[in-house]
Order: C-alpha cells, then sequence, then structure tokens
C-alpha cells in the first residue's frame, strides 16, 4: 500500500497513461454515435415540419371566421356564407352510424380469432384477408358500398318498407348506406387493434381461470375483456378520425353536396333521417374548394381548419385515454 | 368414501405435441387420500402429467394424449363437462400467477363462477383458503389489493388458496415452493399435511427432499417414462428397484 500512493498522483498527471483516457478508437466512436443521433433527430424534425406549416397556415387563413356561430349556424347560398352545423350534423351521425355497426363486429371477430380460433389454415386465411382488406383503397371500399348496399341493399329495404306508388317514401343513399360502406372500410382497423389488446393479456391468466374450471367465455368475460378493453377503446377512437375524414367511401353512397337543414328546433339537432342524403364535412370541403365558383378562400380555410381540429381533438382524446388507463394497468 | 377404486389410475398413457411423444405408456394409480410425489429432470414430463389428469390439455394446439385416465374409475377423456372435473382438481402451477383482481376476488373467482354470491360464504371460504395457503396473516388487512401487486411468492401461495377454494377431491402441485422462503414452505407442508385427510395429493418436485418429507409413494418419471414407482422409503433408500432412480435422488445422474 506504501508502495502503490506515490505512484498515483504521477500516472495521473501523466496523459498519456492515463488508465481512464478513452483511445482514439473509442474517442471516434463517440462522435460517430453522437452524429448519428442527431441525424435521426432531424428526420424527426422534418416530420414534424409539414404538419405544424399545414395547422399555422390553414388556422391564420381561416381565423377570420371561427366562432361558435360558425359551428353552429347552417351554410348559406352553398357555403358561401354562414356556417358548418349541417355538414358537422352529418358527420356525427356518420361516425356513430359507423360505429354501431363496427365496434360489435370488430370486437366479436377478435375475440374469435384471438380468444377462439386454432391456429390452422382457416385463421391464417382470415388474418390474410383482414391485413388485405386494410390494404384497400377507400374510393374500392366507397364502390363497393355502391354495389352492396346503394344497389343491392336499398331496393331489398325499399320492397318492406317504401309504398310501390309513392317515390317519396323511399330509402335512398344515405347514412345508413354511408354508415355501412365506412364500417366496412374501418373493420380491418378494429378487429387488428382490438386483437392486439386482446393479445396483450398474459396467456397465464387464461391457463388458470381453465385450471379453476373457469369456461373460456367466463374467462373471456371477467379477465380477458375488462383488462383488455382499453387498447379496444384506443382503436375504435382511432377509426373515428378516419371515419369523419374520409371522402371517397361516402362520395356515391350517401353523401350530397348540400341539403338544406332546419335552423331551429329538434329538426336541427336530429337534420337527417338514416335513408336520406346528408352533408358530411370532408365531402363538404371538397366541394367548396374546388367544385364551386367564386367561394371566399376564407370558408373553404374556415371548413379544412374545423375538419383538422376534429381529428387531433378526436386522436388527442385517444392518446389521453391511452396514457390515463396505462396508468391503471392492473399487472 | 373408500370404494377400494384408486383415486387417480392412468392406463397406458401416451401424451403428445404434435408429433413430439412426451409421455410414453405411463401406468399408475393413486390411492384415495394418500400424496404422491412424482420426481424426475425438467423435460421429463411431470406437468403434461398434470395436465392430462384435469385436461387442460385440450387448450393446447396439437396436443393429445392416448389411453385412459380414470379419476374415480371414470375415463376423463369421455367426459362431457371437463369444467367440473377441473373443479374438482386444484392446479397450482409453478409460475405465481395473480390473476388481475383484488386478493379478494382472487379467491372468489371460481366460487363465484359456481354461483355462489352469498357476501357470508364467499367471506368464510376466502378466510379459510387463505388460511390454509399461509397467506391470511399477510393479507388479511389488505384483501382489497390487486392480486399481481404481491410478491412472487405471496402469489404463489394466493394461487394455492384460489385452487383450494372449491374443495377439491384432488390437489395437483406443480414446483409450488418454487417462489417460497423456506420457512414458510415448511408451515405450507404443515397445512399439506392436514389436508391429505380430505384430499388426494399429487406432488411435482424438483426438490426430491420435499417428496421425501410429504409423500407416501414417489413415482420417479425420466424422459417421459415411468422409471419406479415405490413407497417413498425404498426410492430413497440405498437399493430402490431401479438403479436409475438411486442415481436421480443422489444427484449422481449422468
Amino acid at each position: 500500500m506504501n508502495a502503490a500512493a506515490p505512484t498515483a498522483p504521477a500516472i495521473a498527471a501523466d496523459g498519456e497513461s492515463n488508465p481512464f483516457a478513452a483511445s482514439q478508437f473509442e474517442q471516434r466512436k463517440v462522435r460517430r454515435a453522437n452524429r448519428n443521433k442527431w441525424i435521426t433527430f432531424a428526420f424527426c424534425a422534418v416530420l414534424v415540419i409539414p404538419l405544424v406549416a399545414i395547422l399555422v397556415d390553414i388556422f391564420m387563413k381561416a381565423a377570420p371566421v371561427l366562432s361558435l356561430h360558425y359551428l353552429w349556424d347552417n351554410p348559406v347560398n352553398k357555403g358561401k356564407a354562414g356556417g358548418l352545423w349541417a355538414p358537422l350534423a352529418g358527420t356525427f351521425y356518420l361516425v356513430i352510424g359507423s360505429l354501431i355497426f363496427v365496434a360489435p363486429i370488430g370486437i366479436c371477430a377478435a375475440i374469435y380469432l384471438n380468444e377462439y380460433a386454432r391456429e390452422g389454415w382457416l385463421n391464417r386465411i382470415i388474418s390474410i384477408t383482414v391485413t388485405s382488406l386494410a390494404g384497400v383503397p377507400s374510393i374500392v371500399h366507397g364502390l363497393f358500398g355502391v354495389g352492396a348496399f346503394v344497389l343491392v341493399m336499398l331496393p331489398a329495404i325499399n320492397r318492406v318498407v317504401a309504398d310501390p306508388n309513392d317515390r317519396s317514401t323511399r330509402w335512398e343513399a344515405g347514412l345508413l348506406t354511408a354508415s355501412l360502406t365506412i364500417a366496412v372500410m374501418n373493420l380491418p382497423v378494429v378487429i387488428t387493434s382490438a386483437r392486439e389488446a386482446l393479445g396483450a393479456v398474459p396467456q397465464a391468466f387464461r391457463e388458470a381461470c381453465w385450471n379453476l374450471g373457469a369456461t373460456r367465455w367466463q374467462t373471456i368475460r371477467t379477465i380477458v375483456l375488462p383488462n383488455s378493453f382499453s387498447g379496444i377503446l384506443t382503436g375504435i377512437i382511432l377509426v373515428v378520425s378516419r371515419a369523419a375524414g374520409e371522402t371517397a367511401p361516402i362520395l356515391f353512397t350517401g353523401a350530397t353536396y348540400f341539403k338544406f337543414v332546419a335552423d331551429s328546433g329538434w329538426e336541427k339537432l336530429f337534420p337527417y333521417s338514416i335513408g336520406e342524403a346528408f352533408m358530411a364535412m370532408s365531402m363538404h370541403l371538397y366541394i367548396i374548394s374546388n367544385q364551386i365558383s367564386q367561394m371566399p378562400d376564407v370558408m373553404k380555410f374556415g371548413a379544412a381548419a374545423v375538419l383538422i381540429a376534429l381529428i387531433l381533438f378526436i386522436n388527442s382524446f385517444a392518446i389521453a385515454l391511452r396514457v390515463w388507463l396505462r396508468g391503471r394497468k392492473r399487472w | 368414501m373408500t370404494n377400494g377404486k384408486p383415486h387417480i389410475e392412468f392406463r397406458d398413457v401416451c401424451a403428445f405435441y404434435g408429433s413430439k411423444q412426451v409421455l410414453r405408456n405411463v401406468s399408475f394409480s393413486v390411492p384415495r387420500h394418500s400424496v404422491i410425489g412424482v420426481i424426475g429432470p425438467a423435460n421429463s414430463g411431470k406437468t403434461t402429467l398434470l395436465k392430462t389428469i384435469n385436461r387442460t390439455l385440450d387448450f393446447i394446439a396439437g396436443a393429445r394424449f392416448t389411453g385412459q385416465v380414470l379419476v374415480n374409475g371414470e375415463s376423463v377423456a369421455g367426459l362431457r363437462n371437463p369444467n367440473e372435473l377441473r373443479r374438482r382438481i386444484g392446479m397450482v402451477f409453478p409460475l405465481p400467477v395473480g390473476l388481475p383482481l383484488t386478493v379478494y376476488e382472487n379467491v372468489a373467482y371460481a366460487p363465484r363462477r359456481r354461483g355462489i354470491t352469498a357476501k357470508t360464504e364467499l367471506d368464510e371460504i376466502v378466510e379459510r383458503c387463505l388460511r390454509q395457503a399461509v397467506l391470511w396473516d399477510e393479507v388479511k388487512d389488505r384483501l382489497e389489493l390487486l392480486g399481481t401487486r404481491l410478491s412472487g411468492g405471496q402469489q404463489q401461495r394466493l394461487t394455492l388458496a384460489r385452487a383450494l377454494s372449491l374443495s377439491p377431491e384432488i390437489l395437483c402441485l406443480d414446483e409450488f415452493s418454487i417462489a417460497i422462503d423456506p420457512v414458510t414452505t415448511m408451515r405450507i407442508e404443515d397445512v399439506l399435511r392436514e389436508l391429505r385427510k380430505s384430499m388426494t395429493i399429487v406432488l411435482v418436485t424438483n426438490l426430491v427432499q420435499q417428496a421425501r418429507r410429504l409423500a407416501d409413494d414417489t413415482l420417479f418419471l425420466w424422459r417421459g417414462e415411468v422409471v419406479e414407482l415405490s413407497p417413498t422409503d425404498v426410492v430413497f433408500s440405498d437399493k430402490p428397484k431401479d438403479k436409475r432412480t438411486y442415481d436421480y435422488v443422489n444427484g449422481i445422474f449422468g
């Protein structure tokens, strides 16, 4: 010990023989690691720029019209003046309508695929179908909706509900057909996210329940569903924004250019019946931005701003929900 | 109760995962109210053996078994409702699994599924089972805590309490003490000695000394085959029937 003590400062003073000094190779390695970190960060920054630019641009140009009246008033003169109530209400009911179809079907399908189906060719084919369906362009879904719902389903319904001598009692392409089309489009997304949520529940929980004599359904109802509910819900909320934002699927299946909607009373809150064409935000934006001449720019940007705000709001709600529920995770 | 028939009987049982055979012509029987120790190295089919008894092998894709497994002289393969069988057989597997429910609900889970809803009755079951699993003193003040928040050893005992919640006639323990400290293990072993008066216990264990302490008969399973089934004192004596048993028990296998 005595011998070691005097030599220690000598080593520290001499940089060359400092045992902790980085070799040239290590210094190069550190420099490279640093550089790569900044390069990847730069790409992330590039990702943010367009979003911020779009938001700032649209909201700046829309600022003059944005107000509560703008949301609550009906469009006047094909949207050249007035507000956005009619398309907003249409989008709202479209979203609700599509959820009524997509949520139960999607969740049940996911439960079957994840909890009951055995690994095998049938399961694989269904999985591939779901994935492929998710990749089909939305306009194709729109045309499918025309073929399946407008041209086949509606006449069948009309045979039952409509008076053959009175055209006005017939259901036309509207909320029902558009909701179904949107539901078909969103089905694979809901199934996939619900399957992921169900799959995140550890298998050990299921086995523990089976060992206690619980049936598969009891296990699903008491353990699996309560603990995957948050993930399933987040997936559903995310397809809401897709339902609100897509134009192509509703273009031929029920959305219309313009429709007069009552300015007050119950008719204002429930403006459309399910067998009646409706206005929707995405469609309205498409129409006023390039189909109507002499449309004031501020109205175009106003509609775009409201649509973006709506979707951002829904998405951030989903994210907040996910964060909150993750904090409540029970294992 | 005792009707002469063995409580559990295996007749020529072979079990497969896909094309891989894990049990080879296993035959043995367990008398009522006895403790059978099952020892053997990893991968010798001990867990599969248990899964054939309560037919949870059904839940594993590609798994099947041939031969006959009889519980109370009744073949489990032909049962209409295997869930009823599973309720009569308590199972504890080596991985501690607290269900994501409260401690109370963990133990009350199986009774509730069976239709017991009276609060007093459930309270009674929960307390009895937690006491039997030597967990009551640690959790009696926090029955509302999530089962998954307990420590590994506590969760293991919670699993045991859950397995006892339906007063099973057979209790299968697979390495139940792996996460539990030696002192608590000894206390649980005392409880098991008490429980054997009312149930048949299948004790799968890697701790050969545990089998020695508890089991009446010990079965040595090796690569899916029954090497030996003898009274425990024979298995642990200098002269078991098979040389391999002696080598395994004394740690000179190889």
